[in-house]
């Protein structure tokens, strides 16, 4: 038999078997069991109705587009924290985390006072005949914010163990800058940059306590899914609230499976044969 | 191409440092850097590479002055300790990213026939479609000798090439490097600490300390004729002993060698454990022997002074010697430096 060095595998196994089961499992269970007990028809009438419809269409495109933006900004961030020594660094570094840290009401408090139309940046930008509160725009800014960190911390341990050697090797073999982060770095951080991808994603689709200040919460145009289930639960229509809920949790559950497919086909080469 | 070192200064902020060093390496030449870790060699090489520039001095390939030039654009190969092979590249796209990256546009069919022959050359055919983890330490360490050569550079840089291999690889990739260096001419400069493989390898050997030139020359004339304590001593197993120089002879705890053109005055006595000899009874160092090491070559003795130093012998296996024998110890040869 093989022997560990710390003992307890069947203990620890048990003990954290149960509590995924207790903490994750059960509530997602009930919750597809709540939205089985409706019938196929009624199901489908409650999922596909067109307030429903719009709140997915808002809610989807405003994370992609978060998240898209987060790839860049997180990716940029993190190269920045890695590659530079400037002062100050450590603060920003620390304040990475802070849309963790916050409570995701303050954040939409907060972002909501800077982009009303009287707001600090909201004036500014309504001269250009920009609205962001009460718009998918604003949606979007405060998904950017609450999910920020994911891409960023992700990204920033695989960037700080990038052997430096690779890079000069690349030099020396005559690549440029560009060929050198395209071809060398961009490959070996994809399988971060999709964790975090996802992950980003993923608090996108489900944030709620940030946006409904931010949003102006108009059914069909800037209604997010998760505030729709909430509403439908203050209506004690437990059986729909967990229909719509079941789409959100079938599509992180989607996300997830590409990006863990598209994750294992970039870390292909570290596979022995 | 020839390399010139111009009295080339480079002082970093933590210890390490190059002060003042010139050095020539003529075309086609495979030249050893030698030293300690902290010895300069590695930036001496870096700067060779255009990866790290120099505080003063230049740096000349042929007639150009290439002290500015950037990496990319100096025409080295580099080879570097860990490989700093491409993980997510398969072998044969390793060795093509040269060429792939070049401002010269190359046909596809000519990338690869290229490959084909750099496997061919460094013995690896049929690994092209390997990731570097699945192949060996000294397979990687071919594979990055390929990818440098594919670029066609002008001179060959090697950074502790077969530091982080095991013995029997390491000896078995000189053989074949010193092969390669022979088929292509290429002028090579490699850093090693280890003096073993800088005898082996090199046409020539720089020895370096503490940032300077301490020695330069042939395996033959390093070895016969080192010129300070320090190069004695780290070219291979060296016992001191202290002596008195008088009227160009050393005296040594009873043993008397010539040290024609030393001032009078104290000495070290350096000799190699085959430079001492063991006898019985007659003149010599008395001693006794504390300890016999067996080895496949001989027998390794430890001979204690009745001053209590420790000299180290190489005695013919069939010699019958155990410990706690008295006797006394002689010296074949010997060199001596001023104190």
């Amino acid at each position: 038999m093989r022997r560990n060095v710390l003992p307890g595998l069947r203990l620890s196994l048990g003990v954290t078997l149960l509590y995924v089961s207790l903490i994750v499992v059960l509530p997602l269970a009930a919750l597809v069991f709540k939205a089985a007990s409706l019938g196929p028809a009624d199901y489908w009438q409650i999922v596909s109705s067109s307030r429903a419809l719009a709140s997915y269409r808002v809610t989807v495109l405003a994370a992609l587009a978060a998240t898209f933006f987060n790839l860049f900004l997180g990716l940029a961030l993190a190269w920045t924290l890695v590659r530079y020594r400037f002062p100050g660094r450590r603060i920003v570094d620390a304040m990475v985390d802070l849309p963790f840290a916050l409570p995701t009401a303050v954040a939409g408090i907060s972002l909501t006072a800077l982009f009303t139309t009287n707001g600090l940046f909201g004036s500014i930008l309504s001269d250009f005949g920009i609205k962001v509160a009460y718009t998918p725009l604003g949606i979007m800014i405060a998904m950017c914010f609450t999910s920020l960190p994911f891409i960023v911390r992700t990204v920033q341990p695989v960037l700080e163990d990038l052997d430096p050697s690779l890079e000069e090797a690349a030099q020396s073999l005559g690549g440029s800058d560009w060929a050198i982060f395209r071809k060398v770095i961009l490959p070996l951080l994809t399988p971060a940059l999709l964790a975090g991808v996802s992950l980003s994603f993923a608090r996108c689709l489900g944030e709620f306590g940030a946006i409904i200040f931010i949003a102006g919460n108009q059914p069909m145009s800037t209604e997010i899914t998760a505030l729709l289930i909430f509403i439908r639960l203050e209506e004690y229509d437990y059986q729909a609230a967990a229909a719509i809920a079941s789409v959100l949790l079938f599509t992180a559950f989607l996300m997830l499976g590409i990006t863990n497919w598209l994750q294992a086909r970039a870390l292909r080469y570290t596979l022995r044969t | 191409m020839k390399i010139r070192l111009d009295h080339v200064v480079k002082i970093f902020e933590t210890f390490r440092a190059v002060k003042d060093v010139s050095l020539e390496v003529e075309s086609g030449e495979l030249v050893a850097l030698l030293g300690p870790s902290g010895s300069g060699k590695t930036t001496i090489l870096r700067m060779v590479a255009g990866l790290e520039f120099a505080d003063s001095g230049n740096i000349y390939f042929g007639d150009q002055d290439a002290t500015d030039i950037p990496v990319r654009d100096r025409g080295v190969g580099f080879v570097f300790q860990h490989y700093a092979l491409f993980p997510h590249m398969t072998v044969a796209e390793n060795i093509a990213f040269g060429m792939d990256v070049s401002k010269v546009k190359r046909e596809k069919a000519a990338i690869r026939a290229r490959v084909k022959e750099l496997l061919r050359l460094v013995r690896l055919e049929g690994l092209g479609d390997r990731f570097p983890a699945q192949i060996s330490g000294g397979q990687r360490q071919r594979v990055a000798l390929a990818r440098a050569l594919a670029v066609d550079p002008k001179v060959l840089l090697l950074d502790e090439p077969f530091g982080a291999l095991d013995a029997n690889v390491r000896r078995e990739l000189r053989r074949w490097l010193r092969e390669i260096h022979t088929t292509l001419g290429i002028t090579t400069l490699f850093v090693t600490h280890d003096q073993e493989e800088a005898l082996d390898l090199a046409d020539r050997v720089v020895i370096l300390k503490d940032g300077h030139i301490v020695q330069q020359g042939t395996p033959e004339a390093v070895c016969r004729d080192p010129k300070s304590a320090f190069v004695m001593k780290f070219l291979g197993d060296a016992n001191m002993l202290a002596a008195d120089v008088r009227d160009g002879k050393a005296y040594a705890d009873g043993a008397v060698i010539d040290a024609a053109g030393l001032a009078d005055g104290k000495a070290e006595l350096y000799a190699r454990p085959g430079d001492l000899d063991w006898a019985p009874q007659g003149a010599g160092i008395a001693a006794t022997i504390s300890r016999v090491m067996d080895r496949p070559g001989g027998r390794r003795v430890i001979a204690t002074t009745r001053d209590g130093v420790h000299l180290e012998l190489d005695l013919e296996p069939e010699r019958a010697v155990t410990s706690g024998d008295n006797g006394f110890v002689t010296l074949r040869r010997a060199k001596v430096f001023a104190a």
